[in-house]
């Protein structure tokens, strides 16, 4: 994205959020002038970049993605309660707060089930849960885990679907590209992070709506969309905040660093 | 180290595969550090 805006003759300004002093007396005027006019978050760390723009926005500052939209596609509890309010098709989840409560709601989802982090990315502590037994094992360790964040235990039902997911990158109202992620064998998380291999998905008008009212639903910016295939249709199983697209970039032939760029100028423009 | 590497990147050696991070750049030279470890919210 650096060499795209380098291009285009923008003048960019890289702030390192691991080496930067916020403070709170700043003016608007001042926090402009140390980050520009418009701001593309793109911390690796959610709460890093969560609490920076909130700072931003704070001083008057237009942040892409938002301070509501990146608490919603942080957190997948979040997210879920937003798509099926919006009827947008999603997995049916239950949500405990205990390992009691866990246990319960996989009696009452059944098995195979998934067992996910409210937050974190990259496959990162998902796992199926094929029984009983299992499902025991994993809620009490995950239970035995420090953290507030560890005791939301989201309990997703196992969609029936092949192997692979489709990540379609959203920019406002406009998909830039769309891949397929077909898991590793053996493994069936289809996240790059863990072996994923990228291959470019043909955009139906089915994947095209779903896509984009999700997108639209959880607010809108720059969005990459995960979306499964099940018997009765596209499924949205989560919506990313700072979309990667190094797999994307590599299959769809598409300059998506050029495209958020574009994308950035014209939301500059309003 | 890759000829159009930035400040921020993060480079991997290739003898023992630790990460590190370009903090600074002069001239053909680059000054690096230990990257940060993973961080239990990293990702998308």
């Amino acid at each position: 994205m650096s060499q795209s805006a380098d291009a285009r003759g923008l003048n960019v300004n890289r702030v390192d959020a691991k080496t930067i002093s916020l403070d709170s007396n700043w003016g608007s005027t001042e926090t402009q002038d140390k980050f520009g006019n418009i701001v593309l978050q793109r911390c690796i760390s959610y709460f890093r970049g969560l609490h920076t723009t909130a700072f931003l926005e704070s001083k008057g500052l237009e942040v892409i993605n938002s301070m509501d939209v990146s608490l919603t596609c942080g957190n997948k509890l979040l997210t879920t309660l937003k798509l099926e309010k919006a009827n947008v098709p999603t997995p049916r989840t239950l949500f405990s707060f205990t390992a009691e409560g866990a246990i319960g709601s996989l009696q009452t989802i059944g098995y195979p089930a998934v067992l996910k982090p409210v937050t974190g990315s990259w496959g990162r502590m998902v796992v199926k849960l094929n029984d009983k037994e299992t499902a025991q094992a994993m809620i009490e360790m995950r239970s035995k885990i420090e953290g507030p964040l560890n005791q939301l235990f989201y309990i997703q039902e196992m969609v029936d679907r092949p192997p692979r997911d489709i990540r379609t990158i959203v920019a406002g109202d406009k998909i830039i590209a769309s891949i397929y992620r077909h898991a590793a064998p053996g493994e069936w998380r289809t996240n790059v992070s863990v072996g994923g291999k990228g291959d470019i998905c043909k955009v139906t008008n089915e994947l095209e709506d779903v896509v984009l009212r999700a997108a639209d639903t959880v607010g809108g910016g720059l969005l990459g969309v995960d979306a499964m295939e099940s018997e009765n249709g596209i499924l949205i199983h989560e919506i990313n905040n700072t979309v990667e697209f190094k797999s994307a970039a590599s299959v769809c032939g598409v300059d998506i660093a050029d495209e958020i760029i574009s994308y950035i100028l014209d939301e500059n423009r309003r | 180290m890759p000829d159009d590497v930035v400040v921020g990147e993060i480079i991997t050696c290739p003898d023992c595969g630790s990460d590190f991070e370009v903090f600074k750049l002069h001239k053909n030279e680059a000054e690096i550090k230990p990257a940060e470890t993973v961080g239990e919210d990293w990702g998308e």
